[in-house]
């Protein structure tokens, strides 16, 4: 069994009200840090333990933190990003729904570290049960006096909020999250000025995802070195993986980072195995934005080691042969999905979710859609797969915000390992209306490649 | 030691003060280098950053931190640092990118020039032309809106749009009402008043100059010639109104003033805002005070029949077809 340091408890029933997460432990962590650490051995805590941002971009927490602007009477905010909308990522809206206090005690303990006192929940706005989980939870924290002025009697004041979103993806990007809580069209900003420096109404803000919040609370629970021994390298403790598709047991887990990823797709404590006896196809290992991989690439390198769950590992390879960790929403395909219609269905979201701020994003994912439903119809031409993949280098690295590489990678990718089916359907344009290209080659075990070794005649 | 900054642009270096865009520094150099720019204006706050047309590639950080930006940046958002080592066009993965931006632009664009009252003044016109394919690789239907009358001065074309924000910029900071804005996302988003209200204010007019394409025009113009048919002029007149101060550009055809526009500088900005009256009531001479007629760089196709030009155009000197075809115009610029 992997260690648990968020779900725990998640079992536990009634773990969702204060009275039951206290008893197993709860908010330990904001007694810690309020009472006996000062904010910067909060931060320096969180630096030890190697952190790093659960929301995509697998940047470090505790770095992320000592780069916050402290300039002399003006205030600084926390927000927290819950706007969790990428498809194939579930974990924050599942951590919220279950254990809404680990959210709202690591906010305690992070706007502490931060010398916020007002600190912002941003949540997507379809996620209305979760919003009125999370503020019958701060109730119940405030009724408790963990939140409001002078925490525990420790003088610190923090009022924390909820605001929901519009439901627009492109509010998951930072800047544009901040424009959205200030009432705003969310459209991104133009960095820099990073939000560190001038981020919510100009102040200096930090923004962080809802997993890297909550854990939080372990790392000041047991200390930042002892986070940091679980997990692998520089891929430090525990993630939780969303995972989706044709899994027996689809559902959000807890790793270890440092898990094979074999492992977590076919041992019984995690997915179970591909669904009705299948074959695995192709994954998507960090939610729709990263480059997908064929079903060897996702279970060895190219050079046939095997790959693990942890931020390096996942990205061995660069493009060529690897993926990204992103936010951990792991869909995996069987033999039956389509490859090209997957593509389209992503793209299809990409080009309703731009904002249409830069220009090669917003005309750029218009035109990949429209190519690839043409592909998938029985309409394309050879053409046009070589048309896509320079549309999308056209978009990639070109735009404001992540969201034209977003858009970008997943199609570049799929034509990268999945040429062949996309030119089946150009040659087949009948047929793949009908029927699928099946699993071809894309599982081919990938052999251990032995180093020759020079032996010298003796 | 000095406050300037050294920015070195394709090779130039030039000392600009600290807090100057790349862009800005490169329009301190001049001449080709300067990175083209449809959605940044100078005289509007907040402005740029979203076309990216503009954009270039740092080899050098700064003195202090020579290390290359991983990414294209867009110049006129990005501030210049001491030692900054910038590449334009001696780079060419910077004219691929520059040139997919302007195939994207182009994409949804309906390529109405024939009809198009911008026609000859438009900035795509010339970034197409300069960076872009000679054909379209596009294959589907583009985009249409109706289109809709702001006001009865100002028709809203938004077909023609590229979504550059210059006049909701310069709605939002000439007036404290916000009626003019965007609508919807992606490449559906639009131009909008709210619901459909005129903008009512004297300078609203100005969203006309700003527009680097043909979507927001002069209704009093509309459709009463091509721009290449009129003559320019500077004038200037007493206006009352307090923030205008009354310089204009007329353009002629024969002896009528066909439009009034404010002067545009040599980068397609305008030099000062004018007011409503001035450009769609004031249309006789007798209005006016006269200065001098307006220079037009030999560039533009508006001056290519009027005054000093008689060259043959560039693209004639490059090809020796289009050297034969033009065989007696040329002999006629010879003897100029």
């Amino acid at each position: 069994m992997g260690r648990k340091l968020l779900l725990e408890h998640i079992n536990v029933p009634g773990i969702n009200t204060l009275e039951v997460y206290r008893q197993k432990g709860g908010y330990r962590a904001v007694e810690k840090a309020l009472k006996t650490l000062t904010p910067d051995e909060v931060v320096e805590e969180v630096k030890k333990s190697g952190l790093r941002g659960r929301g995509g971009a697998g940047f470090p927490t505790g770095m992320k933190w000592s780069f916050l602007a402290k300039p002399e009477g003006v205030a600084r905010y926390l927000v927290c990003n819950a706007d969790e909308s990428e498809p194939g990522t579930f974990k924050d809206r599942y951590l919220m729904t279950y254990i809404p206090h680990a959210l709202i005690e690591g906010m305690i303990v992070s706007s502490f570290a931060l010398g916020a006192n007002t600190s912002y929940i941003y949540v997507r706005g379809e996620m209305m049960p979760q919003i009125r989980i999370l503020e019958k939870a701060i109730a119940e924290a405030k009724a408790a006096g963990f939140l409001g002025k002078n925490i525990l009697g420790t003088g610190y004041d923090l009022e924390l909020y909820v605001q929901p979103g519009g439901g627009a993806y492109i509010c998951g990007e930072e800047t544009a999250l901040l424009e959205s809580l200030e009432g705003k069209r969310g459209n991104p900003r133009i960095k820099p000025p990073f939000p560190a420096i001038a981020g919510l109404y100009g102040c200096p803000t930090v923004v962080n995802n809802v997993e890297s919040i909550a854990a939080v609370v372990p790392i000041i629970n047991d200390g930042g070195d002892e986070y940091a021994k679980v997990g692998i390298g520089r891929s430090t403790g525990t993630k939780l993986i969303s995972a989706s598709g044709n899994l027996v047991k689809p559902g959000v887990y807890e790793i270890e980072l440092g898990l094979p990823v074999e492992e977590f797709i076919y041992s019984d404590e995690y997915c179970g195995g591909i669904a009705n006896g299948k074959r695995l196809k192709a994954t998507v290992a960090g939610g729709s934005s990263v480059p997908i991989l064929p079903a060897n690439l996702t279970l060895k390198y190219a050079n046939g080691e095997p790959r693990l769950m942890s931020y390096e590992s996942l990205s061995e390879g660069g493009f060529a042969t690897g993926t990204m960790m992103g936010s951990g929403g792991f869909i995996a395909f069987d033999e039956d999905q389509c490859i090209v219609r997957n593509t389209w269905n992503f793209a299809r979201f990409y080009h309703h979710e731009s904002c249409g701020q830069c220009s090669p994003c917003r005309e750029g994912t218009g035109w990949l859609e429209k190519v690839l439903h043409r592909l998938e119809y029985g309409h394309g031409k050879m053409s046009d797969i070589d048309l896509l993949v320079d549309v999308s280098k056209k978009i990639e690295g070109n735009t404001i915000c992540p969201l034209g590489d977003a858009a970008a990678w997943p199609v570049a990718s799929a034509i990268r390992h999945f040429r062949d089916e996309f030119e089946w359907h150009v040659k087949e344009p009948v047929k793949s209306l009908s029927s699928n290209y099946g699993l071809a080659n894309y599982a081919v075990p990938i052999e251990r490649k032995v180093e020759e070794v020079k032996q010298d005649n003796l | 030691m000095s406050d300037l900054m050294k920015v070195t642009i394709d090779g130039i270096t030039v000392e600009v003060a600290p807090g100057t865009s790349i862009l800005n520094a490169a329009r301190q150099i001049g001449g080709d280098i300067v990175p083209p720019a449809m959605c940044y204006y100078s005289k509007l706050e907040g402005s740029g950053g979203k076309c990216r047309t503009c954009i270039v590639k740092v080899t050098k950080g700064s003195e202090k931190d020579p290390r290359p930006m991983p990414k294209l940046v867009a110049s006129c958002r990005t501030t210049v640092m001491d030692g900054m080592e910038v590449q334009n066009i001696t780079s060419p993965e910077v004219l691929e990118a520059r040139n997919g931006v302007v195939e994207m632009l182009l994409i949804n664009h309906p390529l109405d020039c024939p009809i198009c009252d911008q026609a000859g003044e438009c900035d795509l016109q010339n970034l197409g032309y300069e960076n872009g394919l000679q054909r379209t690789r596009y294959e589907f239907e583009r985009r249409t809106f109706e289109r809709i009358d702001i006001g009865d001065k100002i028709q809203l074309h938004m077909n023609r749009c590229i979504l550059c924000y210059r006049c909701v910029f310069t709605a939002d900071q000439i007036t404290n009402k916000r009626v003019h804005g965007i609508l919807n996302r992606g490449d559906h988003s639009e131009i909008s008043t709210y619901i459909q209200t005129a903008v009512d204010n004297d300078f609203s007019g100005n969203v006309i100059d700003v527009c680097p394409v043909g979507a927001l025009t002069d209704r009093t113009f509309r459709f009463k010639n091509r721009v290449w048919f009129t003559k320019p002029v500077d004038a200037h007149r007493d206006c009352n109104h307090e923030k205008c101060n009354g310089k204009v550009t007329l353009w002629y055809k024969g002896a009528d003033v066909l439009r009034v526009t404010a002067r545009k500088d040599q980068f397609g900005e305008v030099e000062e805002f004018i007011c409503n009256e001035c450009r769609f009531e004031k249309k006789a001479t007798a209005d006016w005070t006269i200065e001098h007629p307006t220079h037009i760089p030999d560039t533009s196709v508006i001056s290519s029949n009027h005054y000093e030009t008689f060259k043959p155009l560039p693209v004639i000197k490059e090809n020796l077809a289009l050297q034969e075809a033009n065989k007696v115009e040329l002999e006629k610029t010879s003897k100029f």
